[in-house]
C-alpha cells in the first residue's frame, strides 16, 4: 500500500444512554473542583510524563467523564504526580486529587 | 396553503444574457463540463452567455484557508464585477460552488454594511481604475440546467433509466454545502429541501436515492483537506458517507460542488488501497458524474468529450445500463488526435 501520509479514523460515536457515569458522579463529589474544568488542555501543555511517553492528561479525564473506563487504569500508571498541572490549571482544578481518586475509582466494581 | 409555503423555498433565476465565470479547478479536475455547460446553454437552448478569457481566481480557496485577507477577495470580487458591467451584463453565473458562496457571501456584506463597498470601490480604482454593479441575479450553473431541466429533456436522446431491467436509475445526488448552507435562501429548495439537483434526476427518469448521511459533508472541507496530516478527517468523512450509501446500491452519484466530484471520486481509490474495500458488489466503484456529465450523456454528447475517463471512477458500465455507445479506442485521445498513454491500473479498484 503506498504511504499516503494519513489514516482513515475510525467513528468515535458514543450512546450516554448506554454507558454508566456512577464513577464520574463519584468524582466530582470527590474533587468538586473538576466541575470548573473546560477543557483548555493547559494540564496536556505542561506535563513531564507526556514529555518520555504519550500520556495525555486531558485525554483521561475527558474519557472518564464519558465512561470510557478501558484502558485508563495503565494509562494513570503513567503520571508521577508532579503536580505541574495543578499550578497551571488556570481553573484551579486540583489535577493531583483528581488523578489519585481516578485511580481508586478505577480500580472499584462499578456499582 | 402548502403551495404558499413552498414558494418561499423557490429561487429566482434568471432567464437569459448571462456572464458564465469559469472555476479554476473545475478546468482541471473536469475538463469537459464547462465545455459541456456552455454548449448546452448556447447551442441548444440559444442562450446568451459571455464566456470572458480575461477572468481570474475569486480566492475562495485561499481566502477560506486564511491566506488571503477579506479586503483582497473584496477587491478580487470587485474586479471581476467590473469585467461583466463593462460587458452590459447583470446576471453572474460562477461555474463553482465555492465561487457560487464567495460572490454571494461578499454581497451579503456590502449589503449589510455599505461601508465595506464603499472601501471595495475606493481600493479597486486605486489598484486599476475600474468600477462595477453589483449583479441583478447571481446563480450557479446547476440552478441554470435545473430552471430548464424541461427545455432539455426535449432534447435528450436518453434518459435514466436501467435498460437491462427498464427500471430507473438510482442517483445518489450531493449539493455542496457553499451552495445552500452558507445562505440557505440561495439555494433551489433552501438548506432543508435542496431540490436542484434531485429536481434534475426526477425530471430526466432517475429515482433519487434517500440514504441517512445524504446531507453529510462530502469530505472536503478545506482546512481537513489542506493540511496533510488533516486528510484522515477528510476521508473518514468520505467514508461515512460512502459506507451509508452502499446498501441502496446506488448507480451513480452525482454532485454540484467541484470538491465534491473529486473527494467521493479519487477517496473511493485511496480507500480500496488502505481497506480494500469498494462500495459497489463487483469491485468497480461507484461513478461520480458532474451535472453537467450527467446531462451531456443524455444529450448524446461523445463521453470521451465529456472528459469521463478522467475520473477515477470509469462510467462504462453506467454507459452500458443507459444504453450509450462509445469507442474504447478514442478513450485516451486528447483533442489534437493524439494518443495518450493509458494511465497505470490501480491494485484494488477495478477500472
Amino acid at each position: 500500500m503506498p504511504d499516503f501520509g494519513f489514516s482513515i479514523k475510525t467513528a468515535r460515536t458514543e450512546n450516554l444512554d448506554k454507558v454508566s457515569l456512577e464513577k464520574y458522579r463519584e468524582l466530582l463529589r470527590k474533587v468538586p473542583s473538576f466541575k470548573r474544568c473546560f477543557q483548555c488542555g493547559c494540564c496536556s501543555a505542561t506535563c513531564s510524563a507526556q514529555q518520555y511517553t504519550n500520556f495525555n492528561i486531558r485525554k483521561v479525564h475527558t474519557s472518564f467523564r464519558r465512561g470510557e473506563y478501558n484502558l485508563l487504569s495503565e494509562e494513570l500508571k503513567k503520571c508521577m504526580l508532579c503536580g505541574k498541572c495543578t499550578l497551571l490549571c488556570p481553573r484551579g482544578v486540583n489535577l493531583r486529587s483528581l488523578i489519585m481518586n481516578m485511580r481508586q475509582l478505577l480500580e472499584e466494581p462499578v456499582k | 396553503m402548502a403551495n404558499r409555503f413552498w414558494n418561499e423555498y423557490q429561487k429566482k433565476i434568471a432567464d437569459n444574457h448571462f456572464y458564465y465565470e469559469r472555476s479554476c479547478i473545475r478546468q482541471t479536475f473536469f475538463p469537459g463540463s464547462e465545455t459541456a455547460f456552455l454548449r448546452m446553454l448556447k447551442e441548444e437552448l440559444g442562450k446568451d452567455v459571455f464566456d470572458d478569457f480575461r477572468l481570474h481566481t475569486c480566492t475562495g480557496i485561499g481566502y477560506h484557508a486564511d491566506v488571503v485577507p477579506l479586503d483582497t477577495t473584496m477587491t478580487v470580487v470587485g474586479r471581476i464585477f467590473s469585467l461583466m458591467t463593462e460587458k452590459g451584463y447583470e446576471n453572474f453565473v460562477p461555474s463553482c460552488v465555492t465561487s457560487f458562496g464567495i460572490f454571494t457571501e461578499m454581497v451579503h456584506m456590502w449589503e449589510e454594511h455599505p461601508e465595506l463597498l464603499d472601501k471595495t470601490r475606493e481600493n479597486l480604482w486605486k489598484a486599476c481604475g475600474r468600477e462595477f454593479n453589483i449583479p441583478k441575479n447571481i446563480a450557479h450553473p446547476s440552478d441554470l440546467i435545473y430552471h430548464f431541466r424541461f427545455e432539455l429533456k426535449k432534447l435528450m436522446k436518453y434518459s435514466l433509466v436501467n435498460r437491462f431491467t427498464g427500471k430507473p436509475l438510482r442517483v445518489v445526488e450531493h449539493i455542496g454545502c457553499h451552495y445552500a448552507k452558507i445562505f440557505p435562501d440561495k439555494g433551489v429548495g433552501k438548506a432543508e429541501f435542496p431540490y436542484v439537483l434531485a429536481g434534475m434526476i426526477e425530471a430526466w427518469g432517475g429515482e433519487v436515492v434517500d440514504y441517512p448521511e445524504r446531507r453529510h459533508c462530502c469530505g472536503f472541507g478545506f482546512r481537513q483537506y489542506i493540511v496533510q496530516e488533516n486528510r484522515g478527517y477528510s476521508i473518514s468523512n468520505t467514508k461515512k458517507k460512502l459506507e451509508s450509501m452502499e446498501p441502496y446500491e446506488p448507480d451513480f452519484i452525482v454532485t454540484n460542488c467541484p470538491g465534491c466530484t473529486l473527494f467521493l471520486d479519487r477517496w473511493q481509490y485511496t480507500i480500496a488501497e488502505m481497506e480494500n474495500k469498494t462500495y459497489d458488489r463487483e469491485g468497480y466503484g461507484i461513478p461520480v458524474l458532474t451535472y453537467e456529465e450527467m446531462a451531456g450523456l443524455l444529450l448524446g454528447y461523445n463521453p470521451w468529450e465529456l472528459g469521463l475517463q478522467i475520473h477515477q471512477v470509469q462510467a462504462e458500465r453506467l454507459l452500458d445500463k443507459i444504453g450509450i455507445p462509445y469507442d474504447l479506442k478514442q478513450k485516451y485521445n486528447a483533442a489534437s488526435g493524439k494518443i495518450l498513454r493509458a494511465p497505470e491500473k490501480p491494485e484494488n479498484l477495478l477500472v
